[in-house]
Order: structure tokens, then sequence, then C-alpha cells
């Protein structure tokens, strides 16, 4: 026990005392913390929109004022022209441009139907499809509108199945909420990761690792030494993002019990230090433990439904999915700070951590001996 | 003179080649990053859990539950009578989607013309619980459509939707020159000053140093390494778009070659700037890694559009090489634009080059400490 306490006290004065790290350790996640949410914004406004109008009715007029009004829309140019405004989009100057042919009312009035057409810039795909859903559902209403300006309203509802969609646990589509937690969860890995494997790499490079071994120091002792630290790191960055960025800054306040999330946070480092140890058991210089850390982490990523969903993907990739710890500790903060979720709701998650904490680390334990 | 610096570069190259596991860095992420974008990561939603809660069970609404299940975006997680199991399974993560059939949905359909269906989304992630609503309201649409026997509503417009340059919206035509703009930056930042600084923490700088041999060209014969490593890394990710993605260069090869050999100048000098302000290889690793790595993913404008951010990250991502190449590269590649339509980018990377080469030249200490 004494042994452990000088290693620990010998690990924090190297941390303490390099303000690279220090830096890395404090102000780090909170810039990005403080950074990335505003950019991790999925949510589609400002649509940027041409609108190339060569009827110039009334009815196409009113269509403009509706699009306008949506909140959705930014209307950067209108006129009769074509080719202007695909010119536009072809510039990245407008998302997309809106065709009102000509004889768009006459077709209205005379045959009861009319067309637009809309080209859209869809090197994004996504971007596109939704702002093709909003545009949609502009014209849907405007269709209503000119339908009751010509029918008598009708008995009863008429108007078939209505679909009424309430929205549970975010109800102001907060995306914040959403993309908080989880870049929580990425800082708390990256950390963890590349500060475990390097700091042992550096022992292994710089020479002072052998000083170690050849110390009664245990295997055992020396690697709690390493570890404890940084999982003390760990729940410190933690603790400093959920607590004084996530509630002050965003007023986020986990729905569900504090408690539960620093149990799964344990767990969890002990997991990502075994990560960070089993690189620095297959590296000998720091370049090739960044290396290896960097493409990990890269991978662990973006496989870990951060960006895109995990039940979007196919078969073999939702495999790798289940095979990544981030993806497990990304979903338990997203379902308890978000939805509430209570153990009995993530006692899956439990599991399914606490083997890789135990199957990583012995897996670095075991090659780790074999080495020295 | 020349045959120094062959010399200085080919021992940059056996340092290079000797190390496998960088090698995997080098070489692997970018395939490892294609394949992904290209075959796993998408925007779709597809599969998503839905629950359906059956106050009525008749005819109609078994028919509209058939459809739900039937479509690609959803998959039936569970049906009953107890509205409660939609809240038990959302907590789960089990579900995103409970559709609510009120008691007598058909019988009142018929009677009155109308009938009010329920959904519930779980909004913890807005993006998807927005799109998950849309789908459903379109069969619920179509579904309706073929109860009219696929005729239209009068005075209905007809929305000819056209969607340029990826008709398909496919999510490759957006990632590819993203991992391109993030590999070229990364790779060429991390590896120019991790190698630098290395040579500085061992000491065998002092020795390059004191060697006759001029100490910019050994800072320069650093990077000639890495200059054609990730020439042969672009190579790679444009076969690879081209063969395995099916996403075709529309422009011309050469203007994009060229481009990115600007865009890997520009992230060759800010290594060497790294490298110079720096003592550890450490602290160079976590100025590249937690400075750019998560900065390059959010603000170069693949993952995220830079339209919705606030007014100064948007300032911010003018600053980043990468956003500009991207520019450049989806102009290019994807559109098939000339040179004219992305001369402006190009002289933004070139004067950030300038830039950096200076500030790194003049930081450049001949005497170490």
């Amino acid at each position: 026990m004494n042994t452990l306490r000088h290693l620990l006290l010998k690990e924090f004065r190297q941390i303490f005392r390099n303000p690279a790290i220090l830096r890395m350790i404090l102000v780090m996640p909170v810039v990005q913390l403080l950074v990335f949410p505003l950019a991790a914004d999925y949510e589609v406004r400002n649509i940027r929109l041409a609108v190339v109008d060569q009827d110039g009715s009334d009815y196409s007029q009113t269509l403009r004022s509706r699009i306008a009004a949506s909140g959705y829309f930014k209307a950067v140019y209108v006129g009769p022209v074509f080719e202007e405004g695909f010119r536009l989009l072809e510039r990245d100057g407008v998302d997309l441009v809106l065709e009102v042919p000509a004889g768009f009312e006459r077709s209205m009035v005379r045959e009861q139907a009319g067309s637009l057409a809309v080209s859209m810039h869809a090197v994004n795909g996504a971007r596109a499809a939704v702002g093709g859903v909003y545009l949609g559902r502009i014209l849907a209403a405007f269709n209503r509108e000119i339908r009751s300006e010509w029918q008598f309203p009708s008995v009863g509802r008429g108007e078939g199945i209505s679909v009424s969609v309430r929205y549970w646990y975010n109800r102001f589509m907060n995306y914040r909420i959403f993309m908080v937690p989880a870049i929580l969860a990425i800082l708390v890995t990256m950390v963890g990761v590349y500060m475990c494997s390097l700091n042992i790499v550096k022992e292994k490079e710089v020479g002072t690792i052998e000083q170690i071994n050849v110390s009664p120091v245990r295997k055992y002792q020396f690697i709690l030494g390493k570890l404890l630290p940084f999982w003390l790191i760990g729940v410190f960055v933690f603790t400093l993002g959920l607590l004084l960025v996530a509630r002050l800054i965003y007023g986020i306040v986990p729905a569900g019990s504090l408690a539960l999330l620093y149990a799964y946070l344990g767990l969890y480092l002990v997991a990502v230090l075994g990560i960070g140890l089993l690189i620095s058991t297959y590296s000998n210089t720091q370049q090739q433990a960044m290396s290896l850390a960097f493409f990990s982490t890269m991978i662990f990523i973006l496989m870990s439904g951060l960006f895109t969903p995990v039940e979007s993907m196919p078969g073999w990739a939702q495999g790798m999915a289940r095979l990544n710890p981030v993806t497990y500790f990304i979903e338990v903060m997203r379902l308890v700070v978000v939805k509430g979720s209570t153990f009995a709701d993530i006692r899956r998650h439990f599991a399914v951590m606490a083997v890789f904490a135990v199957v990583i680390n012995a897996w670095a334990v075991l090659h780790y001996r074999k080495t020295s | 003179m020349m045959q120094q610096f062959l010399l200085f570069v080919q021992k940059e190259f056996i340092h290079v080649f000797r190390d496998k596991k960088t090698l995997l860095l080098l070489f692997g992420l970018p395939v490892a990053q294609i394949l992904l974008f290209g075959f796993a990561l998408t925007n779709e939603i597809r599969h998503a859990g839905v629950v359906v809660v059956d106050l009525s069970r008749d005819a109609l609404s078994r028919r509209l539950t058939d459809r739900i299940a039937a479509s690609h975006h959803f998959d039936l997680v569970a049906t009953g009578t107890d509205p409660t199991v939609a809240d038990r399974l959302f907590r789960r993560g089990e579900a995103k989607l409970a559709v609510v059939f009120p008691p007598d949905f058909a019988a009142t359909l018929v009677r009155e013309g109308g009938a009010d269906l329920q959904v519930v989304a779980d909004a913890a992630d807005p993006n998807t619980a927005n799109a998950l609503a849309n789908y459903l309201t379109n069969i619920v649409l179509d579904f309706q459509r073929e109860l009219r026997n696929g005729t239209d509503a009068p005075f209905r417009i007809h929305l000819e939707t056209r969607m340029v340059y990826n008709p398909s919206l496919r999510g490759v035509t957006n990632f590819v020159p993203g991992v391109m703009a993030l590999v070229l930056l990364l790779v060429c930042v991390l590896m120019t000053s991790v190698s630098i600084v290395r040579e500085k923490e061992q000491g065998t700088m002092e020795v390059l140093l004191v060697s006759p041999f001029h100490p910019v060209l050994v800072i320069l014969s650093k990077a000639v390494p890495y200059l054609a490593l990730s020439l042969v890394n672009l190579g790679v990710i444009l076969l690879l778009s081209v063969h395995v993605l099916d996403l075709p260069v529309q422009g011309s090869i050469l203007l994009l070659l060229g481009e990115s050999t600007l865009m890997i100048l520009t992230a060759l000098s800010l290594g060497l700037l790294i490298s110079n302000v720096t003592a550890s290889q450490q602290t160079a690793m976590l100025i590249s890694l937690m400075g750019m790595l998560l900065p390059t993913i959010l603000l170069t404008g693949f993952m995220f559009p830079l339209e919705n951010m606030p007014w100064p990250l948007q300032a911010v991502s003018n600053l980043l090489p990468s956003k500009w190449y991207y520019i450049i590269v989806k102009a290019v590649m994807v559109k098939g634009l000339g040179f004219s339509a992305v001369w402006k980018e190009t002289a933004v990377l070139a004067a950030m080059t300038v830039l950096l080469l200076v500030l790194s030249i003049r930081n450049f200490k001949i005497r170490l400490a």
C-alpha cells in the first residue's frame, strides 16, 4: 500500500509539473464543450432559396410569402431567369431553386392542378432531404388553403386521417441536449486513451521504466499506479463538463440520477484506460502509441453513433458498433441525461461494459508481462 | 548540396517505413475512413424501432400497421393495447416512435370522413424525431391515396424535385471530399511536427544542426517524405472513391491534384510551425490531436452545415485550411467546375501557406535551449 502511495505521488507530480498536460485537462474539455455543441447543429435553418418566378401571378406571390413566413427559408434571389438562379446554386450561393412556371395560376384554376419544379443542391444529401420536407409541408398547407377557397367547407373533418405528432423528452427540439452529453463522453474517452497510453510509453522511450522494473515495485502496483491518476482525471474532466459547462452554460440538468451516471463513468473509465494500457503495451515509441491511439479513437468515434444513428448502419457495421465501448457510453449518457432512464433500463449496458473492462484489462496485463 | 539533401530525405523515408504502426495510421486511416463513410455511416434513418398501440383493432388499423412495418425506415418492435409500453421502450433506447390508433379508428374514418392518428416521437434526437414523423406522415398519405383508389385530391400542386449533383442523395458525395480534407490536414500536421520534435527530444537534432548542412534544409528534408506519402494517400483515396464508392471525379484531375498539393503544403507548414514552438512530442501531439481533430471534423463543413453556426464559429472556421480545401474539392470533384470557380479559395490557401512558412522560419531556432 505504501509503495502504491509513493507511485501515485510520483505520477501526480509528473502530471502537474507539465503545463501542457494541465492545460489539456482543464482548458481543452471546457473550451471544446463550449464550442462544439454550437457547431454540431444538424437542425436545418436558413435554407437559402432562389425563386425563379415566371408566372408573376397572385398565387406565386402568395406562395412566396408563405415560404418566407415559415422561417426556414431565406430568399436570396427572386427573378424570372432560371440561369441566374442555377448559377447561384453552382457557386454555393443558394441551397435550392424553386421554379414557378409560366401559367401556373391558370393551370390551377382551369385544370385544378399545377406543377412546380425544385432543384436542390444535394451534395449534402441529408440537408437537401430536410429542405425538401419543409418545402413539401409549406406546399401542402398552401394546397389546403386553395382547396378551401374553391370548395365549400366539407361536412365533418373530411381531410381523411390527420396525423398529430407529439415530441417527448425534448419538447423544444433542442439539439444541444442531445449533443452535449455525447461530446462530453468523447472528450472523456480521448483524455483517457491518449494520456494513459502516452504516459506509459514515455517511460519506455526515456528509459525510466527500466528503473521501475528493477525496483521491488510489483507489476500490479505499477499498473494501478498508472491507472488510478488517470481514472481520477477522467472523473474530474467529466465533472467539470457535466456540472460546469453543461449545467451552467447550456442549462442541461440530467433527468436521471447523477449517481447512476457516475457509476457508469467509473466502470467505463476502467475499460477506456485498459485500452490506453493495451496500446502502450503494443508500442515502443510515443509516435507509435499516438498512431495507434489516434487510429482507434477515430474509428471508435465514427462508429459510436455520435453523428449517425447506429440502427441505420448495415449489419456488419452494427456488429462493429456493438463491439465499441464508446457506443454504450454515449447511449447511456443520452438515455440517462435526456430521458431519465433508471438502472433497470440500462442494466444490459452495465453488463456489457463490465465484460469490456475485464477483457481489455486482462488482455493488457497478460501482454504486458510477456514483453517485459 | 543536392546529393546531401537527397540523403537526408532518404534517412527520413527509412524512419517512416521502419515504423509499421505509424504506417498503419498513415495508410490505414484514410482507407478505413473512406470505407466506413462509404458503407457504414449514413444520415438516412433506417430500421428505427416503432411501437404500435392499437386501441381499435380493426381491418384498417391492421392494414396501416402492416404498411408501417413494411417500410425500410421502421422496424416494428412491439404492438399492443397498453400505451405505457412506449415510454418503457423509449427509456431503454429500443424504440423511437409510437403510433396510437384511437378506439373505433375505422368506424370514425368512414362515418365522419376523418380520424385522428396520434404519433409520439422520442425527441431526444430532434432530427431523427422529425424525419421519422415525416416518413410516417408520408406512409399515411400514400395509404389514403390508395383508399381513394389512387386519385389525387383536387387542386393538388405537383412538385417536381431534381436533386442536383447527387440524385440518389448518397452520403459519400459529401463525405469523400470531407475525408480528403481531414486526412491530408491531420496526417501531415501530426507526422511532420512529431518527427521533428522527436529529434529535439532525443537530442539527435543537435547533431543535425551542427552538421555542415543548412538547418533550413534539415527541416525541409523532413517535409519531403510526408509530401510524397500524402500524394500516394490521395491517389488511394481517389481510386477507392472512383472504383469502390462509384463517385467519379467530374472535373479536371490535374486541377484536383494541384489543389491537393497546395493543401498538403499548407498542412506541412502548419506542422513545421507547431514543431518550432513545442519542445516535447507529447505537447506536439496534444496540440495536433486534441486541438485539431475535433475542430477539423466539426468546422470543415462536411459534418455540420457552417451556415447554422453562430458567427464567431463561422469566423474561426475561416482559419481552417481544411474548410477552403473542402469547398475546392466539392467544386472540382463533385460539381465538375473549373479553376475560375475556385480561384478565391485557392488564393486563401496559398496565402495561408506563405504566412505559415514565414512564421515558422522566423521562429526556427538554430540553437537549442
